[in-house]
């Protein structure tokens, strides 16, 4: 099922003149049809294709050839050498080594997630083959050993280890289940595989489900993604079409089959003893373990739980072989890591970097620098479990282990970048509040604890906090961490020790000189109209809503601190700057 | 809404999922597809077909955030609050919206016309701050244009 049909990119590196790309698109377009080539080629006009300042970018797939600094005069020659024939024009060749390595997100936006043949022709499938055509369960898992994947959830828990263990439980039924529960707030990696590449995941789940020795898996996903719910649906379907799913697949003994089950918007979930809950149709709260999943999971059977972004590596490194994967990363960590980089920085979207890169790599060379002119103050990762690491420690490379020395994790892989306009107090607010909402309540540590922390929280940003209080949040904090049943409250924490770890300072302003420097924490604001500017317009006397604005034309006007709500609105109407926010 | 009316209704719905194990979830989802919420007497006849207690059905709607009691506005409009729309300055998007239809959070105004609703995160960071009207997505949204995008959806009716 080759197809020779030939995917063109055009993409502006620069971001910057996308009208000219209409053009370069044009006339590329015509240049084709001239050729008589249209049949054989679509032109598609990426908006983003991971390069930056080099000019306009052809990328022509599949042989994933990249041209960069195109001219409209050099057209010709590219489809003179690489669409009609196999060369390549040598002097427009992209050749910097690539910061960004495609293993995960390998097919997204490549083929069409709704076409099994497309995924077929880009070897899938291939892997399953490889292993019901000589490979046993041990030899499977083997290989997962010499890769060293680990699990992309958050935790890093050796994926050929959960394999080998539920694999060596006893029990009459085996499961694996896919965790697509994805929660993070600020992450979407997990969808973006599913909507853009649901048989990668598939096909990582069969094998699972084949080295583990279970019979059937469950691909557990958000409702919230009605997308990637749809064409998961559709492409187990195609499997179950081709043989690839069912009774004796490929004619084989090995039968598997694969149902979906929703969420239903409860953030524990994501859990993996609250998702087997869920899964049995019961509240989605977590239990005590021992006995893990891998003993006694899901209707107490022998269950492996993986995540989207792990078993899309599966099929690759099968195909490939654990050697070549093991390749890539740092010494405890390989592979790559998809993160979904957002918040203040310029290019914001998916990035599929090796471990061991840097954060400053991530933020300024892929992500092309910060969004407007503020200087950077920090990266959070791992969302509502992770911390946050500070400017002076963005060149450690980004593996598990490092990530958590500095009070972080690795998380799903949300990466959002902040900049001094952020108020760090106001971070570890939001993350908490969080976690707080979405306790399932079932332990004490993590109710009580979350919901305290968040009132000392609110008291420093409101100004009424004292020093004492930063003990206090501290040892809350220790007792959930220890104390907690499950993930969720056990790392409920960590957004604020990590911001108390680096950030101190910014806390005890708060407290002492209730000040918040990135003006976010209302209360601490005080609105002031500078006279000097001061047009006397009356605009912001008539927006007041509590009349707070007093004086007359002849003397100027006055904002009374006693009576102001510190809505803001005075500073907004102002056209003149003549209101001063501290 | 008569018991009858919702028997035949439910129909098709157990008998998808009636002995497959651990399926109360998934008729959840189907029924709050069907009627839009997942009203009482639903539930009712549910247990009875399913041979569930209420109880037990209360337990898992209450539980999980997806699952409404009530019927849902004619138009729901969601607020992202997720980390990178909060940093890009949603909260304020927020209060407008809040503002213009003088509800909180998770209510429906007077007029049944909309509902609003705060979400974590609808996975489009890059369009940051987002909201969202009924299946629509509106990226970047700055406080001044929530009346426009509200008021398209009021004059629709």
């Amino acid at each position: 099922m080759e197809t020779d049909r030939k995917i063109i990119l055009l993409a502006d590196t620069e971001q910057s003149q996308q009208d000219k790309l209409r053009d370069f698109y044009t006339s590329f377009a015509n240049q084709i049809k001239d050729k008589g080539l249209e049949d054989a080629v679509s032109l598609v006009r990426a908006s983003d294709i991971g390069i930056y300042g080099k000019g306009f970018a052809v990328k022509i797939l599949p042989r994933g050839i990249v041209y960069t600094g195109v001219k409209e005069s050099d057209i010709g020659a590219i489809i003179d050498a690489s669409v009609k024939g196999q060369g390549t024009v040598e002097r427009l060749l992209f050749s910097e080594e690539p910061k960004q390595i495609r293993i995960v997100l390998r097919n997204c936006g490549v083929i069409d997630p709704e076409s099994i043949d497309e995924y077929i022709a880009c070897r899938g499938y291939g892997a399953l083959k490889k292993i019901l055509s000589g490979m046993n369960p041990a030899g499977v898992i083997e290989e997962m050993k010499k890769s060293g994947l680990r699990g992309r959830g958050g935790a890093g828990y050796p994926t050929w280890m959960k394999w080998k263990f539920t694999r060596e439980s006893q029990g009459d039924r085996k499961y694996v289940i896919c965790n697509a529960d994805e929660g993070d707030p600020g992450a979407y990696m997990d969808r973006s595989v599913l909507e853009g590449d649901p048989h990668s995941v598939i096909e990582g789940l069969i094998i699972a489900g084949y080295a583990i020795g279970a019979g059937m898996g469950y691909m557990y996903i958000r409702a919230e993604y009605p997308l990637a719910v749809e064409r998961v649906k559709k492409a187990i379907g195609q499997a179950y079409e081709c043989g690839l799913l069912g009774k004796n697949i490929l004619g084989t003994d090995f039968s598997f089959d694969i149902d979906i089950r929703l969420g239903a918007g409860a953030f524990v979930c994501g859990e993996e003893t609250a998702l087997i809950a869920s899964i049995e149709g019961k509240r989605g709260t977590p239990r005590p373990r021992p006995p893990y999943p891998s003993v006694s999971g899901l209707w107490c059977k022998p269950t492996a739980i993986n995540n989207v972004e792990t078993l899309a590596n599966v099929p690759y490194i099968i195909m490939e072989g654990g050697d070549k994967f093991a390749l890539i990363g740092t010494e405890k960590s390989k592979g790559t890591k998809v993160f979904a980089l957002t918040g203040k920085v310029r290019n914001s979207g998916l990035v599929e970097v090796p471990m061991g890169i840097t954060l400053r790599e991530i933020v300024f060379d892929i992500g092309g620098g910060m969004l407007g002119d503020k200087p950077i103050k920090a990266v959070q990762t791992g969302g509502p479990s992770g911390g946050v690491i500070p400017v002076d420690q963005l060149d450690t490379p980004v593996d598990y282990e490092n990530l958590q020395k500095l009070g972080s994790i690795m998380g799903s892989g949300g990466m959002i970048v902040m900049d001094e306009s952020d108020c760090i107090v106001d971070i570890a607010k939001f993350y908490l509040g969080f976690c707080v909402e979405e306790s399932c309540g079932k332990c004490a540590p993590c109710r009580i604890g979350g919901y305290q922390m968040l009132n000392l929280l609110n008291g420093i940003a409101e100004g009424s906090g004292s020093l004492e209080d930063l003990d206090k949040l501290r040892r809350v904090a220790l007792a959930m961490q220890r104390a907690s049943l499950c993930a969720l409250g056990q790392t409920a924490a960590n957004p604020v020790m990590s911001t108390l770890r680096y950030f101190e300072q910014e806390y005890r302003e708060h407290i002492v000189n209730r000040k918040c420097r990135s003006h976010k924490c209302r209360s601490l604001m005080t609105y002031s109209i500078i006279q000097d500017k001061c047009k006397r317009c009356r605009v912001c006397v008539i927006n007041c809503p509590v009349n707070a604005i007093e004086g007359d034309r002849e003397k100027g006007f006055f904002i009374d601190v006693s009576k102001c709500v510190k809505c803001g609105k005075c500073f907004e109407v102002c056209k003149f700057q003549a209101i001063a926010k501290e | 809404m008569c018991s009858e009316h919702i028997l035949e209704q439910l129909k098709p719905i157990v008998e998808e999922w009636k002995g497959k194990e651990g399926s109360l979830i998934m008729v959840l989802h189907a029924v709050q597809n069907h009627f839009g919420y997942v009203p009482r007497e639903v539930s009712l006849q549910l247990s009875r077909l399913l041979e569930i207690p209420l109880a037990r059905i209360y337990e898992v709607i209450t539980f999980y955030n997806y699952f409404k009691l009530e019927p849902p506005g004619k138009h729901r409009i969601s607020v992202c609050l997720g980390t990178a729309c909060y940093l890009k300055g949603a909260p304020v998007i927020l209060e407008e919206v809040k503002s213009i239809l003088s509800v909180k959070e998770g209510e429906t105004t007077k007029d049944g016309l909309f509902h609003l609703d705060v979400v974590r995160c609808l996975g489009c960071c890059g369009l940051a701050p987002v909201m969202m009207v009924d299946d629509k997505v509106y990226g970047k949204v700055s406080k001044g244009q929530v009346m426009e995008i509200v008021s398209k959806y009021g004059k629709e009716g």
